[in-house]
């Protein structure tokens, strides 16, 4: 689907308009012409709409900014047969993410400028929604040199992560932020400490216990974090923790914001929504790195998202074949999809009472966006018109043959929603509607 | 030969360890012998008789083969006997070969010894062993007090003064004695010293020490009178300090654009031996407004006015003085 197939304007009434970068949420409706955000709100409801405008009437529904995914693998290049550009932006756009932040994790890695330039291309051509790249802390991922943060993001790179490992080295992490400095650069960093880690292949508990399987102790995350918060305040770069899992780390972050130390960090909605419980009789799409911990663990994560300890939620969506799957729990490989389900399951926590659909909107657009230096994340005037539309109390089923994701890892075959997203827009282009 | 009146506050110690605790009258005094000497090197006869019959070794723990030529070259044009001492740095072993060292050097009864050394603060150290002059030649990351100087006295010659101009040292700060002893003499005489280079290689701890810190080029060049470029070591440019030279080179490395921020007239130094395409492009470093080549003949002519003075201060005897 080409996002540039259609630029009539396009007035969204009717709708209750949630967009907490302006601390809007109510009545309204939003206007788009020529691809931009021309008006949002009870005033672009009142003023109408210019004659040639295609009017969507969004009664009971919600208009929100496009969400924006900060941590998302892809597999292009490497490793087409998970998951390509063009199969992602399709789940992205059913998921109501606008744009999405693909990690260098890939085959090469992305950690030369070109690369980027590569994916940026590559993705542009074959994408129904935005994709932005995140670049390689270290070369190769290895963990001991740094990659070019001054050439990477002039070819675009939004931020410089560990990916899928995490930086052992706090020398190296501490020049990494100092580099980042000069910069303003991000600095993403996966904590996580491998030697606590061990062949550990989930959550250190009594559920390990009972299934035979070797734990991971929490503080193989909290160690680390707590090493990389003062690495940070000593450098002065700007951190990002990614993925976090237990519930001490909202803590942690609570206490180095309180410092005035550059933090911010992410969780995915699968930690927020999921428990170690749900692995069951060993069911490997529940097998995520890090783990799915307590349900302890779980609220005091969501927790974290409601006091904005935790900044933002992700999707992780880390595709995964059948070959690396379908294994003993043990061999098999972490990861889950997750972009079509991310905003349902990010509205569980608003219909549970957790969060408002304002922190929720704010956890996965507006922070993400400014983060990541992003023009998006908005339904401010002059902005791209990236928008989510979407029935907050449709109920629905999630049936794993419907998903649009080339691989089908999802952990949520079968579960039950409440919520859907019935349009996506990308520039004022229609990319997912139902 | 020249004679000069004494200057009652001139420089009149026994060793040259850093730029550290010296006056301005004192730094002074060494830029104005110097300057006698840059008119006899470029006589055809270039000798001078003032250390005649003395020793000076030269005692380099570093491999070096300007710093040691320059001084042995000074020597020899003040007529010493000049004996060059190559330590391999694998064989040191660090403290205690460097007091043994110094300790059967000593018994030679050596008038002079110029050291350099890999780690800061050994010269120092090895100067309280020995009962002749010392003069550093480069300890570690701390001093070169003689490159200082000749840098001074290059700018000063084509600057008239140092007083008030804005200078910018650029680059690998961090590890750079260069740095260091220039930082101590130019602020001395009324230099503004700024420093220029990526967080890795400028710490904020010399923010801390009251200098400017620029991370960008643009802003640290701006109306500077002196642009003065440091070595970066190469195991330093591959991923630890620096992601790499293209990299370094794009943000860092001098070159026809980035010297348009400072001043039209501003001059170009580097105190070699230079990496050409990683902190100074070959256009710029061969430029019109290059200082590099002088600042090479400067550095005979102002070795041979430390050594000169500091024998001289320790008396004919060559007994120990304080």
């Amino acid at each position: 689907m080409s996002r540039l197939a259609q630029t009539h304007p396009v007035w969204l009434t009717n709708a209750r308009v949630v967009d907490p970068s302006q601390g809007l949420d109510g009545p309204g409706a939003v206007l788009m012409v020529d691809g931009r955000i021309v008006a949002a709100g009870p005033s672009a409801a009142s003023n109408g709409a210019p004659e040639d405008a295609e009017t969507v009437d969004c009664r009971g529904l919600v208009v929100a900014p496009g969400l924006v995914d900060l941590c998302a693998h892809v597999g292009e290049p490497g490793h087409e047969h998970r998951e390509t550009f063009a199969s992602a932006g399709r789940a992205a756009a059913a998921g109501g993410i606008t744009t999405l932040v693909a990690m260098p994790d890939t085959d090469p890695c992305i950690d030369d400028p070109a690369l980027v330039d590569f994916v940026a291309t590559r993705a542009r051509r074959t994408s129904a929604v935005r994709v932005r790249v995140m670049a390689a802390l270290t070369k190769g991922q290895a963990g001991q040199e740094l990659t070019e943060f001054g050439l990477l993001g002039e070819a675009g790179a939004v931020g410089f992560t560990s990916g899928r490992g995490s930086i052992a080295s706090a020398q190296v992490l501490r020049r990494a932020l100092t580099y980042a400095k000069d910069f303003g650069a991000l600095v993403c960093n996966r904590p996580e400490d491998a030697t606590l880690k061990g062949s550990g292949v989930m959550n250190l508990s009594e559920t390990a216990a009972r299934l035979g399987l070797t734990g991971i102790p929490a503080e193989a995350e909290t160690t680390v974090l707590a090493r990389d918060l003062r690495l940070a305040r000593l450098a002065g770069g700007r951190y990002h923790a990614s993925l976090l899992s237990a519930a001490e780390a909202p803590g942690l972050m609570a206490w180095a914001k309180d410092q005035g130390i550059t933090a911010t960090a992410s969780v995915s909605a699968a930690h927020l929504t999921l428990n170690e419980m749900d692995i069951g009789a060993y069911r490997t799409f529940f097998k995520l790195s890090p783990p799915l911990r307590s349900d302890a663990d779980r609220r005091a994560l969501v927790d974290g998202v409601k006091t904005g300890a935790i900044d933002v939620i992700v999707s992780g969506h880390d595709p995964q074949d059948v070959e690396t799957k379908r294994l003993p729990f043990a061999e098999a490989a972490d990861g889950a999809i997750g972009l079509e389900t991310f905003l349902a399951a990010g509205l569980r926590l608003v219909h549970d009472g957790s969060l408002t659909l304002t922190r929720l909107i704010e956890a996965m657009a507006t922070r993400p966006a400014e983060i990541a230096g992003l023009d998006a994340g908005t339904l401010k005037a002059g902005a791209p018109a990236d928008v989510v539309v979407f029935n907050p109390e449709e109920p629905w089923v999630l049936n794993a043959k419907d998903i649009l994701s080339k691989a089908k890892n999802t952990p949520y075959d079968g579960a039950r929603f409440t919520g859907r997203v019935r349009r996506t827009y990308v520039g004022g282009a229609l990319v997912f509607g139902l | 030969m020249i004679t000069r009146a004494a200057n009652p506050y001139g420089f009149s110690r026994p060793h040259l360890l850093g730029i550290e605790g010296l006056s301005p009258p004192e730094i002074v005094d060494l830029l104005d012998r110097a300057e006698d000497n840059i008119e006899l090197g470029r006589q055809p006869s270039k000798k001078r008789d003032s250390l005649l019959g003395r020793t000076q070794i030269n005692l380099f723990f570093e491999n070096s083969t300007r710093t040691q030529s320059s001084f042995e070259l000074a020597g020899k044009r003040l007529g010493a006997d000049v004996m060059n001492m190559a330590v391999g740095q694998s064989s040191v072993k660090k403290g205690e070969t460097l007091i043994d060292t110094a300790v059967t050097l000593n018994a030679m009864n050596p008038d002079v010894i110029v050291v350099r050394h890999n780690a800061s603060g050994a010269i120092a150290l090895l100067a309280q062993k020995v009962d002749c002059s010392v003069v550093n030649a480069g300890d570690g990351s701390h001093e070169h007090p003689t490159q200082a100087l000749l840098d001074a006295l290059t700018i000063r010659r084509h600057k008239t003064r140092i007083d008030g101009l804005v200078v910018a040292i650029c680059g690998d700060v961090a590890h750079s004695r260069v740095a260091r002893s220039n930082v101590l003499l130019l602020t001395a005489l009324g230099a503004r010293v700024r420093l220029v280079g990526p967080s890795t290689l400028v710490p904020g701890a010399f923010r801390d020490m009251g200098l400017e810190t620029f991370t960008s080029m643009r802003d640290g060049l701006r109306d500077a009178d002196i642009v003065m470029m440091l070595r970066l070591q190469r195991e330093r440019m591959q991923g630890s300090f620096v992601p790499s030279v293209r990299e370094y080179f794009h943000y860092w490395g001098l070159d026809e654009e980035k010297l348009s921020y400072a001043k039209p007239d501003a001059l170009v130094m580097h105190p070699g031996p230079m990496n050409r395409g990683v902190e100074i492009d070959p256009a710029v470093a061969d430029g019109p407004q290059s200082l590099i080549r002088e600042q090479v003949e400067m550095g005979v002519a102002i070795r041979m006015a430390v050594l000169d003075a500091v024998v001289n201060a320790r008396g004919n005897g060559g007994e120990a003085a304080p």
